[in-house]
């Protein structure tokens, strides 16, 4: 599949999360979030942010639960609980947020 | 397996990984398959042995083979609640290192002020023997 963004296209697998790492942007963020009908406020950013520094360090995207205890050490508990992480990405919280994050699909999510 | 999980039966997994880390996929698709299985809530540990005690080294980089450095993700296991890792001593000994030359895993204790914990635990190969005869579910890498 490919992602057709202001004239560019992004190589991305079958569900539209990012082929190439390098690729990202944060339009390219934006544009995937508006997509989904999706506004990225600065509390969505926060939980991006977070993933693309994880990534960076453990080479990994993290599936939800363990997402949900690591911004809930980062960020606080009222944060770290999927109460808070469904609000911010309906679709799932790990899923949606790696796909603007340009992860691939977290380890752990089927 | 889906039916197991929804009738809530947790089973013992023991991950034993007996490869070098980087010369196949064995070792990198044996980490994400254990933290698959951990994220399903199943009780996952970890056994490293013979060339497999390598894949636990410090001091990895694959810059010049050009694979993902994966090794990071070792550091992951205590996220996904893994908190056995067993390495045989043997295996560490007959390859000339010990417990100074593996990366120190730890897992953080949630309800106690994210307290660090030992993940790894130096066993001997007969205690190696009664963890993999206490484990439900073998898997090797």
């Amino acid at each position: 599949m490919t992602l057709e963004i202001n004239g560019q296209s992004f190589e991305t697998d079958e569900e539209g999360y990012l082929a190439n790492l390098s690729d990202w942007s944060a339009e390219l963020a934006e544009a995937m979030a508006q997509q989904d009908g999706c506004d990225l406020t600065e509390n969505h950013w926060e939980v991006v942010n977070f993933l693309r520094e994880y990534y960076d360090e453990y080479q990994i995207a993290p599936a939800v639960r363990v997402l949900t205890k690591a911004i809930g050490k980062r960020l606080g508990k009222d944060k770290g609980n999927s109460r808070y992480l469904y609000e911010l990405f309906p679709y799932g919280p790990a899923k949606q947020a790696c796909k603007y994050a340009g992860l691939p699909k977290p380890t752990g999510c089927v | 397996m889906s039916e197991e999980l929804q009738s809530g039966i947790v089973k013992k997994f023991l991950y034993i990984n007996r490869r070098a880390p980087h010369g196949t996929n064995y070792a990198q698709e044996g980490l994400e398959v254990a933290l698959i299985g951990a994220a399903f809530d199943q009780d996952v540990a970890m056994a490293y042995l013979d060339d497999g005690v390598f894949q636990l080294k410090t001091g990895q980089d694959t810059k010049t083979i050009g694979t993902k450095n994966f090794s990071a993700t070792y550091r992951v296991l205590g996220d996904y609640d893994v908190k056995r890792v067993y390495v045989e001593r043997e295996s560490l000994e007959c390859r000339g290192l010990s417990e100074g030359d593996l990366m120190p895993l730890v897992y953080e204790d949630e309800d106690n002020d994210w307290e660090e914990k030992p993940l790894i635990h130096i066993v001997s190969a007969e205690e190696m023997q009664q963890i993999i005869d206490e484990s439900d579910v073998l898997i090797n890498f």
